[in-house]
């Protein structure tokens, strides 16, 4: 079963959100999204700079199989994104919760969010 | 529809496997990873079970004559042990199915055999579309995809795995085994019907097998295969490699609203054969209006330029214009470029043009390039 990540908070489109004091927070997909999706091959992030809205898409993953919207699960500037995923997506299947991080929002809003209890439960996911 | 379970059910969920539904079959996705099963496959070995696929047996003094009116092919000119691609299609030309049928020997005088191998969602309406055709000819039509499971191996190393579970004196009917032949061997212990086919784009075996012993020689290929490098292979990566082979998929390329010529399939219409077939009427007009060549569509392979793939449904389109459809489409493991097949407007469809596909809003460039895409070196 996949694997979710305790003291991070997740949204139902499988992102996650790791708050980090009053910093940016960082984001990325779930082990659940990225084991579904299969191997990812391509990632295409929002812009530093960029305003992204809780719930709107702002990017897509995309697999050998399949493709994905990336919905962002804050509302915020673009602060940072992990250059490393652009260049080697596989990151994102191999380490969802570290190294595959995606990007990094100063938030003024977050959109609803799970903890991770209830995001493993709703999703089959393994705490 | 019906969910159906291979004999092998219990090895793939063993390997951790995810299912997917297709053809009303529950089959192994994927095991691990099916990037890792592609490269496998191309570069040492990777195990399939095509089990799902149907095997429907012709026999009697007529099979020839009566594929020769079944199918759009000219399978009374096969010889002996060898196998041919075919179709079958409707008195319209559209295509029931496509299949590869295998002539095997008899022991009895004039009275000819054929193995007919039609794909697992077609299993069914193939077996009984052959049933009603064989009315007025001196055949037996048996389907035995039921008791009948397929294993493949597939990849530059199958040659040499599957030796290992052949005896050293069979050695020679393995290794002179012409691609599109099959023949009966020992694999296991066991007498087994084996062709050099596949679905890949490389050198490799399928093996029928009746099912109450398939999973003894899944695991036995497993075992010897270690090795040489052979992993088990989901339906993933057997419709990766199948595209970057430029290999048509049932239900994609090809269905009862698509005929021979517009899916780059004339040559296997034989309308030379003097016989009668279903389908020769139409196809002959379709071919003599010039469907594929300077009419209607064509399937053609298309190269993308950037990272972002097309898929199957997406529209292609010219100066903004739809000129057509892709019908499987994804970034290709081997090439490392997005590849795709789709029907386009003849006049588009020389190699060199340029065409747009519209991805999820964005048009993005795609060259119509040759098929197929990826061709093994010898």
């Amino acid at each position: 079963m996949s694997k979710v990540v305790a003291g991070l908070k997740y949204s139902a489109e499988h992102e996650w959100v790791a708050v980090d004091g009053d910093g940016p927070v960082g984001i990325g997909i779930s082990a659940v999204a990225a084991d579904a999706l299969g191997d990812i091959v391509y990632v295409d992030l929002p812009e530093v700079g960029s305003t992204v809205t809780a719930g709107e898409t702002c990017g897509e993953v995309e697999s050998t199989k399949s493709v994905s919207d990336l919905y962002s699960p804050v509302t915020g500037e673009v602060t940072e994104i992990n250059d490393a995923v652009v260049s080697d997506p596989a990151l994102i299947n191999n380490e969802p919760y570290g190294a595959g991080w995606l990007f990094k929002v100063a938030t003024t809003e977050e959109g609803p969010l799970m903890s991770a209890e209830e995001y493993a439960a709703t999703n089959g996911g393994e705490l | 529809m019906s969910e159906n379970y291979t004999a092998l059910y219990e090895q793939h969920k063993k390997a951790g496997a995810s299912f997917t539904d297709f053809g009303g079959w529950q089959m192994p996705l994927k095991y691990e990873s099916e990037l890792a099963e592609h490269h496998a496959v191309r570069k040492t070995a990777g195990l399939f079970d095509l089990s799902h696929m149907g095997e429907v047996w012709v026999t009697g003094p007529d099979a020839a004559a009566f594929l020769d009116y079944a199918l759009v092919g000219k399978l009374s000119a096969v010889a002996v042990g060898k196998a041919k691609y075919s179709l079958i299609c409707n008195a319209d030309g559209g295509i029931i199915d496509d299949l590869i049928s295998y002539r095997r020997p008899t022991p009895e005088e004039g009275v000819d055999k054929y193995l007919v191998i039609p794909n697992a969602g077609n299993a069914k309406v193939v077996a009984a579309e052959l049933l009603e055709r064989a009315a007025g000819f001196d055949v037996v039509v048996e389907d035995s995809s039921a008791e009948t499971s397929l294993i493949a191996v597939q990849g530059p190393n199958a040659e040499a795995i599957l030796l290992t579970l052949v005896p050293a004196e069979q050695h020679a009917l393995v290794t002179e085994l012409k691609y599109y032949a099959a023949v009966e061997v020992s694999v296991n212990g066991q007498d087994l019907l084996l062709a050099r086919t596949g679905y890949t784009g490389e050198d490799g075996f399928e093996i029928y097998v009746p099912n109450i012993d398939a999973a003894g020689l899944w695991e036995a290929l497993l075992e010897v295969g270690e090795g040489h490098g052979l992993i088990p292979a989901g339906l993933a990566a057997r419709d990766s490699l199948r595209l970057e082979a430029g290999m048509p998929l049932y239900g994609n390329e090809l269905s009862r609203h698509v005929n021979a010529y517009a899916a780059g399939l004339g040559p296997v219409v034989s309308l030379a054969k003097e016989s009668n077939f279903i389908g020769r009427d139409a196809l002959t007009a379709i071919k003599a209006a010039g469907v594929g060549s300077t009419l209607g569509q064509k399937l053609v392979g298309l190269k993308g330029a950037g990272r972002r793939a097309a898929r199957a449904h997406y529209s292609v389109l010219k100066d903004g214009s739809l000129i057509g459809e892709v019908t499987s489409g994804q970034p290709s493991p081997t090439l490392g470029y997005p590849i795709a097949l789709a029907y386009v407007d003849v006049e588009h469809s020389e190699p060199g043009t340029i065409v747009d596909v519209d991805l999820r809003g964005k048009a993005e460039p795609f060259e119509v390039v040759g098929l197929p895409f990826y061709k093994r070196v010898k």
